[in-house]
């Protein structure tokens, strides 16, 4: 689906969301007229330190509102924009700059929603659609660490030895169904239902207590250990306290 | 008989994960859990005919420093380069959720390459649980202090959890920076960045300029001593994790995007800043180095 078609499907009453520079900026309109903030990444684009800023900017702006109303976040990006001047400037600050705003307007009690409809891969998706509440994906997404020709160059093996494992496991190869399996990515749409449904379900749901990801892996079995890592640490941490 | 290990003496580049924690907090104070004789190791890289390690490459417990409880988490870089994968990850979760429940302050002692890449999609979502675990830590009003200056720098999404920390202390030789200077060759070409010209890359990514900068808090030199003190330093202040310190990051950001958006390169960002020989920055030793960085950018509350 294109961000035009998805918008559309999100909010039939109407949107002022535009795409400006690879970034996804506006307002949609729910049933009865309360607002949904939209901002995001479109066409693939890279995250460097002018767009995080700029994200992390308006999502600020929203919290600081007091308007409470949810920040739908889509996500079609590249990964982290890899120059010398990025990283010169602190690209790692930005990034989690836009992350830590997102987690604090949740906190500020704005729903936060990643809807990964497009590529993602690697900081930029940890920036974004990672640091929502809540993430569901389209069919057709695609979100990936690093592709398969690059991970080959750094671990050393061929691509056919990898193409090969990643046939055994969910835990290393680029897509969707590995993502969703490791407890990444929280539910699918399903493009052939109404998108706005599918959002007011998502916003009536009560907001999850905690972070879920790591007991949706087990669950999914993408990431069997990470739940029992996770508890008997902090157990024997208190234990011991 | 071994010769007794001289803990103040421990070059911190240089040490193993365990000798920085034993060397940092207070003697024989720290307690470990889920330690390597629970051999909580990677089920994911025998697929790849790897060899495994018992704490998978990280060290998690509670210590005291200087008579104060502090929990403390430690990557080995000797280990997959420091790489996080399933569980290496689920120990810092683990451990930044007790810190939430009990308001402790936590340590963590980064060593990274950023998401081990035989376990990507583990290791990926691993750190925005981390992340998200750190930012509710802190939002209970635990300090999160980061401690780069170990061999492999901090890099990938170890930048990311790094940019999340209340504070962040660096030697000369601690590197943080999202994409790693090979890897920006790789995509860009060597004209972007040459990644064997070492000077260019302690100078874009390492302690001093991520100082002058305003990306770390304080700078010491390659001793457990020098990071001790300067953990306690910033222990002694409040946490503060709120709109105010966003907005005020922001502002920083912005700031520094103005000031700094043409530079070309580390040296003409420090001559910007008013260093007089701003050439001469990388050959300083720590106390003249302290002297000049008066006129550094400082990240006080916005962060």
């Amino acid at each position: 689906m294109t961000l035009a078609e998805i918008l559309v499907g999100l909010f039939p009453d109407g949107h002022d969301v535009a795409v400006a520079d690879g970034l996804i900026l506006g307002t949609g309109r729910r049933a009865g007229g309360k607002p949904v903030h939209v901002l995001g990444l479109a066409e693939g684009t890279p995250l460097g330190i002018e767009g995080a800023l700029t994200l992390a900017g308006r999502v600020l702006a929203i919290a600081r509102s007091g308007d409470g109303a949810p920040i739908l976040m889509p996500v079609d990006s590249s990964s982290q924009r890899m120059s010398r001047r990025d990283e010169l400037l602190g690209l790692n600050e930005y990034l989690a700059h836009l992350a830590k705003a997102l987690m604090l307007a949740e906190a500020e009690g704005h729903r936060t929603l990643g809807l990964l409809y497009g590529r993602s891969a690697a900081g930029a998706f940890i920036a974004t659609a990672l640091a929502t509440g809540h993430l569901v994906a389209l069919p057709g997404a695609h979100p990936e660490v690093m592709d398969l020709p690059s991970m080959a160059r750094v671990t050393k093996l061929s691509l056919d030895v990898l193409t090969e494992k990643a046939r055994a496991t969910a835990v290393f190869a680029p897509g969707l169904d590995n993502l969703v399996q490791t407890g990444a990515i929280h539910e699918t749409w399903d493009p052939r239902r109404s998108l706005a449904e599918q959002l007011e379900a998502c916003l009536a749901a009560p907001q999850a207590s905690g972070d879920c990801r790591d007991r949706l892996g087990w669950e999914r079995g993408g990431r069997t250990r990470a739940a029992a890592i996770a508890e008997r640490v902090a157990a024997r941490v208190a234990d011991h306290a | 008989m071994n010769p007794a290990f001289e803990t103040e003496a421990l070059s911190w580049y240089e040490g193993s994960a365990r000798q920085r924690v034993a060397a940092l907090v207070d003697p024989g104070s720290f307690h470990e859990v889920v330690g390597p004789e629970e051999r909580a190791t990677s089920p994911h890289l025998a697929l790849f005919d790897l060899p495994e390690q018992f704490d998978d490459g990280m060290i998690v417990g509670s210590a005291t420093l200087d008579g104060a409880e502090v929990l403390v988490a430690a990557q080995e870089g000797r280990f997959m380069g420091g790489a996080v994968g399933e569980v290496h990850g689920a120990k810092l979760v683990g451990l930044l959720r007790a810190a939430k429940a009990l308001r402790r302050d936590v340590l963590i002692l980064f060593d990274t390459g950023g998401v081990r890449l035989q376990e990507a999609n583990a290791g990926e979502t691993a750190i925005a649980e981390i992340m998200r675990a750190l930012i509710e830590a802190r939002g209970s009003g635990s300090r999160v202090v980061g401690l780069v200056g170990g061999r492999s720098g901090c890099y990938g999404g170890g930048g990311l959890i790094a940019g999340c920390c209340s504070a962040l202390i660096v030697t000369e030789q601690g590197r943080i920076s999202v994409t790693g200077p090979e890897v920006i060759e790789t995509n860009r070409g060597v004209e972007e960045f040459d990644s064997r010209d070492r000077a260019l890359v302690w100078r874009t990514m390492g302690g001093k300029h991520r100082y002058l900068l305003g990306g770390a808090d304080a700078f010491v030199d390659d001793g457990p001593g020098a990071f001790r003190a300067a953990v306690q330093a910033i222990l002694a202040k409040p946490e503060r994790l709120d709109l105010a310190t966003l907005d005020a990051e922001q502002a920083r950001l912005e700031r520094r995007l103005v000031r700094f958006g043409t530079a070309s390169d580390a040296v003409a960002v420090w001559s910007i800043l008013g260093v007089k020989d701003a050439p001469g920055v990388p050959g300083l030793s720590t106390q003249a180095f302290h002297a000049i960085a008066t006129c550094r950018e400082s990240a006080d509350d916005a962060r």
